[in-house]
């Protein structure tokens, strides 16, 4: 049985990767139209907002680091990070992040100097930039705190593995009136965050994050493989359900 | 030269850890898996040190430019100092470093998920300002609902609220929704891994 499906997964990965390919080497052919997620248009206006006022963009990675299955939520948000950093990393306050896991740290570190090197703005990357600020999710929570109340900040972008301590980050982001983009992968964080921040991300839409903010083909081409898997999902589902119906 | 060397070992080690993860009998790829796996728990910890020298350098900058909050700075510092002290010398797994536990971390951790509640019940009074649509109401009356039939109410008892109701809307709504969520997440998390061993998405960073 665990072969099986471990076939079964390899063949899904494999798949995946072969709709990825194809689709990515078809390039102008396939024109994708997403629909509207106003969060994504509003957190392009917030990041120009904040290269203007001369404020800050605080990213909150979350706690999952490279030694955990959430990884991939991980991955997405530095890549958020990395495209959104490069515009306001020439501005008069450079953007700042903070993680509750050391890896994320360092990659975070890597990420924003990455981005401050591609935005001809190198000499502005400070090492504190990323900034490790707890190792437990409410420890961590405590140490962002700090950034949100007393930096000059003026969008906050919780996206990454968090849980529901999400809650208290974007309360404080709330108290500072500042923008908040929040998105996880941990459905109860999910709820909390669609309670107590202005702009939510529901499921599978922080992975999309990269398409919609225009970060690379590549992006866009996954979204419409992840679309596609979908619906092949979908009709597994309701073809399965019908031969249960029938009896077979 | 790095910017394809660092591509290259995360593309070769990450297609070895998901053969090894999906072919675990064949010894090679399983034992590749393995040490790969280890090799990644002897970074992290690693990584932790240089994370908590990261830690301890925002906060004696904190101090020394006299910045908000640097009395809250100085107390982390002795605190971890301390702690560190304790570690090292009674071991990790003494009573003293059990009682640092006890008597500090857990209440603290605690009360801040009692401040959780207070926050969210904020949040949901909040809410209708942000959003106010079909969706922000069905995602009150709801909360309001489950909490109605999972209360202890004095005096009454809500008819069908806790015994219909409230099942009926975890067991069939709630899941349903969380399924489908969570599929959209899997799917979500295949590809970001497929884009990071294909070399398109670099979380690494590197220019």
């Amino acid at each position: 049985m665990q072969i099986v499906s471990n076939l079964a997964g390899l063949t899904l990965v494999i798949f995946s990767f072969i709709l990825l390919l194809g689709l990515f080497l078809l390039k102008d052919r396939v024109k994708a139209s997403f629909r509207d997620i106003p969060a994504f248009r509003k957190f392009d206006q917030a990041i120009g907002t904040a290269v203007e006022d001369g404020t800050g963009i605080h990213f909150s990675l979350g706690s999952s680091g490279i030694t955990n299955p959430r990884t991939a939520t991980s991955f997405a948000a530095l890549s958020l990070m990395r495209h959104a950093a490069g515009f306001s990393a020439a501005s008069d306050q450079a953007p700042i992040a903070t993680s509750g896991d050391a890896t994320l740290t360092i990659l975070s570190q890597d990420n924003l100097r990455t981005a401050h090197y591609f935005a001809g703005a190198e000499q502005s990357y400070k090492a504190n930039s990323g900034r490790l600020a707890g190792v437990t999710p409410f420890s961590y929570a405590a140490g962002v705190l700090a950034p949100i109340y007393d930096e000059n900040i003026s969008a906050n972008v919780l996206v990454g593995g968090f849980g529901v301590e999400a809650g208290l980050l974007s309360d404080a982001a709330a108290r500072k009136q500042s923008f908040t983009l929040a998105a996880t992968d941990s459905i109860p964080a999910q709820a909390v965050l669609y309670a107590s921040a202005s702009e939510p991300l529901i499921g599978e839409e922080l992975f999309a994050s990269g398409a919609y903010l225009e970060t690379g083909r590549a992006h866009l081409v996954s979204l419409y493989v992840q679309d596609v898997l979908r619906w092949l999902i979908v009709a597994a589902l309701i073809g399965g359900a019908a031969m249960k119906l029938a009896g077979l | 030269m790095t910017r394809f060397i660092s591509p290259l070992i995360a593309i070769v080690a990450g297609l070895l850890v998901l053969l090894g993860y999906f072919l675990p009998n064949n010894d090679l790829l399983g034992g590749l898996r393995a040490k790969f796996i280890e090799w990644a728990v002897i970074l992290a910890a690693a990584a932790l040190l240089v994370g908590i020298l990261n830690l301890l350098t925002v906060h004696i900058k904190k101090i020394s430019a006299k910045e908000k909050g640097s009395f809250y700075s100085l107390l982390l510092i002795i605190s971890l100092l301390f702690t560190l002290f304790v570690g090292l010398f009674a071991g990790t797994d003494s009573s003293a470093m059990q009682d640092l536990f006890n008597a500090v971390i857990l209440p603290v951790e605690s009360s801040l998920l009692a401040i959780m509640v207070v926050t969210l019940i904020y949040a949901g009074i909040r809410l209708l300002r942000y959003r106010n649509d079909l969706m922000a109401f069905v995602f009150l009356i709801t909360v309001l609902v489950i909490m109605l039939g999972a209360a202890p109410l004095p005096f009454v008892e809500l008819p069908l609220v806790g015994s219909v109701i409230r099942p009926f809307i975890i067991s069939v709504f709630s899941t349903s929704g969380a399924r489908g969520i969570l599929l959209g997440v899997a799917l979500g998390t295949l590809l970001t891994g497929l884009r990071v061993l294909v070399g398109t998405d670099r979380p690494y960073g590197g220019k």
